[in-house]
């Protein structure tokens, strides 16, 4: 649009972008601000690990079986004389590698079936949306359970089958902010001012669409992270020697009475990595949707 | 209110029916069977044991003949792993401790709960509701796995106030209920400070202020049964989630339930047994939200007229 058409009077200010005032809002959340800063520091961290572990995580240590955190040893030793440090390392790795590609997963597909279920609509959409009521009633962690018990415990698999599991809340969300933006009046204002289609979709439903959609992934990362643990503590997850903070925390809940540290330290670092997560993804919703802050 | 039963429970049907077939197949995909054992069975022997078990008919067959089981006869069929007894007798014997577990754990969900966020809603923006706050997100970041442990560590080694293990009076069952329902009880306050600060907003509620009704009556009468509508809907899942999580307690607190058999099985490759085992926590959580639809329908009256 060209400024020099308009009446004189008008004068254009130049407004915020809805992602700078989101940007705004939260750096003054110090919660999430400092959340922000933790993961990324443990996802330096977990990227670094073999260069930052002192061991390798399945290097044994006959002579040091379960010794307690030292110098040499930063969180002690386990059972088989390993170097729980090492391990905790590897284990982040795994946990947040897991968290990503399963997150990632359903992203693609809680996405592409919301937004095809919101922008065609009428009775494809009815079809679409009761599938995902039906799936919703759905214990789905047996089928990820049903799904390890059969093909054997295949650590992409489990990659795949948690994230597989987990879109469904996703294909609502996009659905529902489809639907609703189709029929905004800054879309059909858009529109009477003569905009073209794409500049509308790319103007004004994606940016608009993309702040739930952004909260939401946030969430489902720490989520996934959770249950990847919880199968592995069962036995069903990854495999030794790997090790991820669930398993950890599972070989660390079995020697606990003689070893603590072997519980502990795993079991901190995963709900330090969940809570931070937990508290970002919340600050970024206050950011993106201020209707939704109370 | 009649014709909505019928449909839901009709939809309940139709998946668990669909859940029974992909469940089937699924076990039948797998590769190897429930048999192969390291030393090869001598093949009379192996071919006695697939005639007993049906495992030499045509897989339609198979299939056929287990969903009638399951829906008119409510037979599960045998454990292949212990031959002796039916996965009924299984489910028979755990299914009452994994409920009681399962109610108290809800029970102390709730009532925490609820109660932690109605004091941070009608309390916003103090300090009771940032520390409230600041407790349900920790709540529901720490794990049932990781806290179970720290408690059995603490309250049971350290102390020796309560039994580590075990399931045999009502001692044991404290630890296992507040480690599994802890997760829970931070996520309905936070759903229930959500729902409650919704409804403060809403009209009727500035009418009831404006005819000067007392503060407790308008939170009695007017905002509980509309502020809680999110708790209520959260029931459903969280009974889904409630199950699984009593997984890993009842392995933990090596409680004899349902859950342990679930797992056992799953790394025995009992394929009957989990089989049979999904299929009844299905059921479970079926009637769950079926329930809990119904008991929306009735609180809140635009859905009835939908």
């Amino acid at each position: 649009m060209n400024k020099d058409n308009l009446p004189p009077e008008i004068v254009l200010e130049a407004g915020t972008s809805l992602w700078k005032d989101a940007w705004y809002r939260l750096i003054r959340n110090r919660a999430a601000m400092v959340s922000g800063f933790f993961v990324i520091f443990l996802m330096l961290v977990a990227i670094l690990a073999p260069w930052i572990a002192p061991y390798e995580f399945d290097a044994i240590h006959y002579e040091d079986i379960g010794v307690a955190p030292s110098l040499n040893y930063l969180f002690g030793a386990d059972v088989l004389g390993r170097d729980l440090f090492t391990r905790c390392l590897h284990g982040l790795r795994i946990s947040l590698a897991v968290g990503l590609v399963a997150t990632s997963v359903s992203f693609i597909i809680g996405v592409t079936w919301g937004a095809v279920a919101g922008f065609i609509g009428g009775k494809v959409d009815s079809v679409m949306m009761r599938i995902v009521d039906v799936l919703y009633a759905l214990p789905y962690m047996f089928f990820v359970i049903i799904l390890m018990t059969i093909f054997g415990r295949n650590i992409l698999l489990l990659f795949v089958a948690l994230g597989a599991v987990q879109w469904l809340t996703m294909a609502r969300i996009v659905r529902g902010q489809v639907m609703s933006l189709k029929h905004k009046e800054f879309v059909e204002a858009a529109y009477s001012i003569g905009a073209r289609k794409r500049l509308i979709i790319f103007r004004h439903l994606i940016p608009n669409a993309l702040g739930p959609i952004i909260v939401y992934t946030t969430l489902t990362i720490p989520h996934v992270i959770l249950q990847e643990a919880f199968l592995s503590f069962l036995g069903l997850g990854v495999q030794a020697p790997m090790a991820s903070l669930g398993s950890l925390a599972s070989d660390g809940a079995q020697a606990m009475e003689l070893y603590p540290w072997l519980i502990i330290f795993p079991g901190t670092i995963l709900v330090l990595l969940l809570f931070a997560m937990n508290y970002l993804g919340d600050g970024l919703r206050d950011a993106l949707d201020p209707r939704m802050k109370q | 209110m009649i014709p909505i039963l019928l449909h839901r429970i009709w939809q309940s049907v139709l998946v668990l029916f669909c859940i029974v077939t992909f469940c089937f197949f699924m076990m039948r995909m797998a590769p190897g069977g429930p048999f192969d054992q390291e030393r090869a069975l001598p093949p009379e022997i192996k071919k006695n044991i697939e005639a007993k078990y049906h495992l030499d008919e045509p897989l339609v067959k198979q299939y056929f003949r287990y969903v009638t089981d399951v829906f008119f006869r409510f037979d599960l069929g045998p454990s292949y792993k212990y031959p002796s007894r039916s996965v009924n007798e299984f489910i028979a014997d755990g299914f009452p401790i994994t409920v009681q577990l399962g109610f108290f754990s809800l029970l102390i969900a709730i009532v925490i709960g609820v109660g932690t966020g109605l004091v941070a809603a009608l309390k916003q923006n103090t300090r009771w509701d940032y520390i409230s706050m600041a407790i349900a997100m920790v709540g529901v970041s720490i794990p049932s796995f990781v806290l179970a442990p720290l408690l059995q560590l603490l309250i049971s080694l350290k102390f020796g106030w309560l039994p580590v293990a075990g399931w045999d009076s009502f001692a044991h069952m404290i630890l296992p209920s507040i480690a599994l329902g802890t997760a829970y009880a931070a996520s309905m306050a936070r759903l229930t400070r959500g729902g409650m600060l919704e409804i403060v907003r809403q009209d009727f509620v500035r009418t009831a202020r404006a005819k000067g009704l007392p503060e407790k009556i308008i939170i009695i009468r007017h905002m509980i049964k509309g502020g809680l509508l999110p708790v209520m809907t959260y029931l459903g899942p969280a009974a889904a989630f409630l199950m699984s999580g009593s997984l890993v307690i009842e392995k933990i607190f090596d409680i004899p339930g349902l859950g342990r058999h679930l797992i056992n099985s799953a790394l025995n490759r009992d394929y009957t047994m989990t089989l049979g085992m999904v299929i009844f926590f299905s059921v479970l959580v079926l009637i769950f939200n079926t329930a809990v639809d119904i008991c929306y329908a009735f609180l809140d009256p635009r859905i009835k007229h939908e």
